[in-house]
């Protein structure tokens, strides 16, 4: 396979984590005003449960799904606790979350040492797939198709369920929803334990393609940041479209530009704020 | 009357209490602890100037000390003097803060709060990952501290007292911009923007004349910081510092000259005191920052005025109570 057509699939597949990654971000960003500083921690407490879980051998797919509920709980717990304390405080906020990620990198660095953790491809998702004569590796066509289908998923509930319009009314008009019956603030932490179980879900799905090693979570964070900048806060599409615009930027920038890979992603941000601050798919709030 | 004279006498006193401060700790590893508090004060300070007086919270400024910092560092290993090394630096953090300020400002509150944390967080990929410009995770060593007027400041006491000059300035620049019509317009800004534009203030321009000022001294700050460890590394840059410097901004009390100051003061003893402990300083920043915004959101500095405040007048009451007086108010 050619060294173009590599990066295109590597770029593809890192866009689709991407995508798990931010989806979350912005759902708590962009609907619930949230800015959620630990979305990479959770990326990578997610991750490091993943690689435990799949050290004892438990089977992949189960170990994604049982990182993600135990994100989803730990999530939903700050979100109850201490979060909803200073609703509409967002410096605060900022400072408790920049608190937490600061308290969980240093406690995965704690238990889980400094060297990173790669698990093995497993054996079932291995392999390569032939599609119109090329060869494709199996893995990451599969992250691909599972952000996709997440991506379906999220689409739906946000646009066409009862609890999406639930959801949307809350973040549009809190106090009307309360008087209208909907609990909204559990309709809140459900949305936060959602946005963390799926931040780790991704970080289970990348661990075989990322590896997991301390540092991910601040690695992580900034790109997520930038997909939101770039595709808009809270629109599901413009998160999608910024996962892969900057998963390929990354990938051949770090090949072709390896030195100026960082910058390479930051001009896009730029050009962004300068001509269309909303970010492409975002709309403007009054 | 009287609080105006005891305030100077209280200013007199620390100037002397710093002034003299080799003389009486002696100890160069406690002086040089003194140096880092002054120069992280400078940051927290420049860092002041957005968080407490325009309201506008940077979670990037660690990359703007680190610039200044690399910018000499390159500066000097390219074969420059240390004057041209520091102008050089310092013309190149101002040139990023604007940058910084014409970017950040498309955005207000919590989308400036995270536009500056993501270009902060680019700027530190730039210094780790351009290995063949800044050497990367290594580093970039620098050999020797210059000599202003021909003073050396390889020794702890002559550091300090660069450093001290330095602080002075920047004290007396901080007090005189917030006293300004700069300084006050911006606080305009902070509190009423719309009113202020309505008044004919050029809101987008008075914060972006605040950013560059504030980049300025964390520059000066990053500078010093460069010559006291004779050494940079990417890790200066990141995240961590910061939010080091923002938690010395709000543990201290944002908005006011004296807090920040505490701040880099009361961080920078806990982070050495912890250090030669535990190795755990993110564990424990973590929990500081948790436990301000859970009990004392406002500040040391603020929060200690107020209770002393309260305590005084009450012993004041208790002591006259049976004399009849009108009951001074005092602004919060």
């Amino acid at each position: 396979m050619s060294l173009w057509l590599t990066l295109a699939v590597n770029s593809i597949a890192l866009g689709g984590l991407l995508f798990l990654l931010s989806s979350g971000f912005s759902l708590i960003f962009g609907l619930m005003r949230i800015p959620n500083l630990m979305h990479g921690s959770f990326f990578m407490l997610g991750a490091y449960f993943g690689v435990t879980l799949l050290a004892r051998g438990v089977n992949f797919w189960l170990a994604a799904l049982i990182s993600a509920a135990a994100m989803a709980v730990i999530g939903g717990l700050i979100e109850r606790f201490l979060l909803r304390r200073l609703a509409g405080e967002q410096l605060p906020q900022v400072l408790l979350t920049l608190g937490f990620a600061f308290i969980i990198s240093d406690v995965c660095l704690m238990l889980w040492t400094g060297d990173p953790w790669q698990p093995a491809t497993p054996a079932h998702l291995r392999g390569t797939v032939q599609v119109a004569g090329l060869y494709f590796p199996l893995f990451r066509l599969v992250i691909v198709v599972v952000a996709a289908v997440i991506a379906i998923a999220l689409w739906l509930m946000v646009d066409w369920t009862r609890l999406g319009a639930m959801i949307r009314a809350g973040v549009d008009d809190a106090p009307i929803a309360r008087v209208v019956g909907i609990k909204v603030s559990q309709l809140f932490t459900l949305v936060f334990a959602l946005g963390a179980a799926l931040a780790a879900f991704g970080g289970v799905m990348g661990a075989p393609f990322l590896s997991v090693y301390p540092g991910l979570d601040f690695e992580m964070l900034p790109l997520a940041l930038i997909v939101v900048i770039l595709g808009g806060t809270g629109s599901l599409l413009g998160a999608l479209v910024g996962s892969f615009l900057i998963g390929f930027l990354y990938n051949f920038g770090q090949a072709l530009f390896p030195d100026l890979a960082y910058v390479i992603l930051f001009l896009p941000m730029l050009l962004i704020l300068v001509l269309r601050p909303q970010g492409l798919f975002g709309r403007v709030v009054p | 009357m009287t609080s105006v004279s005891t305030r100077r006498v209280l200013i007199a006193f620390i100037l002397v209490a710093l002034v003299s401060l080799p003389l009486w700790v002696g100890n160069s590893y406690y002086i040089n602890i003194a140096s880092q508090i002054l120069l992280w004060a400078i940051l927290a300070l420049a860092l002041n100037v957005l968080v407490g007086y325009a309201g506008l919270t940077s979670l990037g400024h660690a990359s703007l000390f680190a610039m200044a910092g690399y910018a000499a560092a390159l500066s000097l290993a390219a074969g420059h003097n240390h004057l041209t090394a520091c102008v050089t630096a310092l013309v190149a953090t101002v040139a990023m803060s604007k940058v910084f300020a014409v970017l950040a400002l498309r955005a207000t509150g919590i989308g400036f709060l995270m536009i500056t944390l993501a270009i902060g967080q680019i700027l530190w990929g730039i210094a780790y990952r351009w290995a063949s410009l800044t050497n990367g995770d290594n580093g970039i060593n620098v050999a020797t501290r210059p000599a202003p007027f021909g003073i050396s400041l390889s020794s702890a006491p002559a550091f300090y007292y660069a450093t001290l000059i330095t602080f002075l300035v920047a004290v007396v620049t901080m007090a005189t911009f917030a006293r300004s019509p700069l300084g006050v317009s911006l606080a305009g800004t902070r509190d009423q923007a719309r009113r202020m534009t309505a008044l004919g203030y050029n809101v987008w321009l008075i914060r972006y004349l605040a950013i560059v000022f504030s980049g300025f001294w964390s520059g000066v700050a990053g500078l010093l910081f460069l010559y006291y460890n004779q050494f940079i590394s990417p890790q200066v840059g990141a995240l961590t510092t910061s939010a080091e410097a923002l938690l010395m901004v709000i543990s201290g009390g944002s908005g006011t000259l004296l807090g920040p100051i505490v701040g880099a003061a009361i961080v920078v003893i806990m982070k050495n005191v912890v250090s030669a402990y535990i190795e755990r300083w993110n564990l424990v920043l973590g929990v500081i920052f948790i436990l301000i915004i859970s009990f004392m959101p406002e500040g040391l500095v603020p929060g200690s005025v107020r209770l002393w405040r309260a305590a005084s007048q009450s012993v004041r009451a208790r002591l006259n109570g049976w004399v009849a007086r009108p009951a001074r108010e005092r602004s919060p």
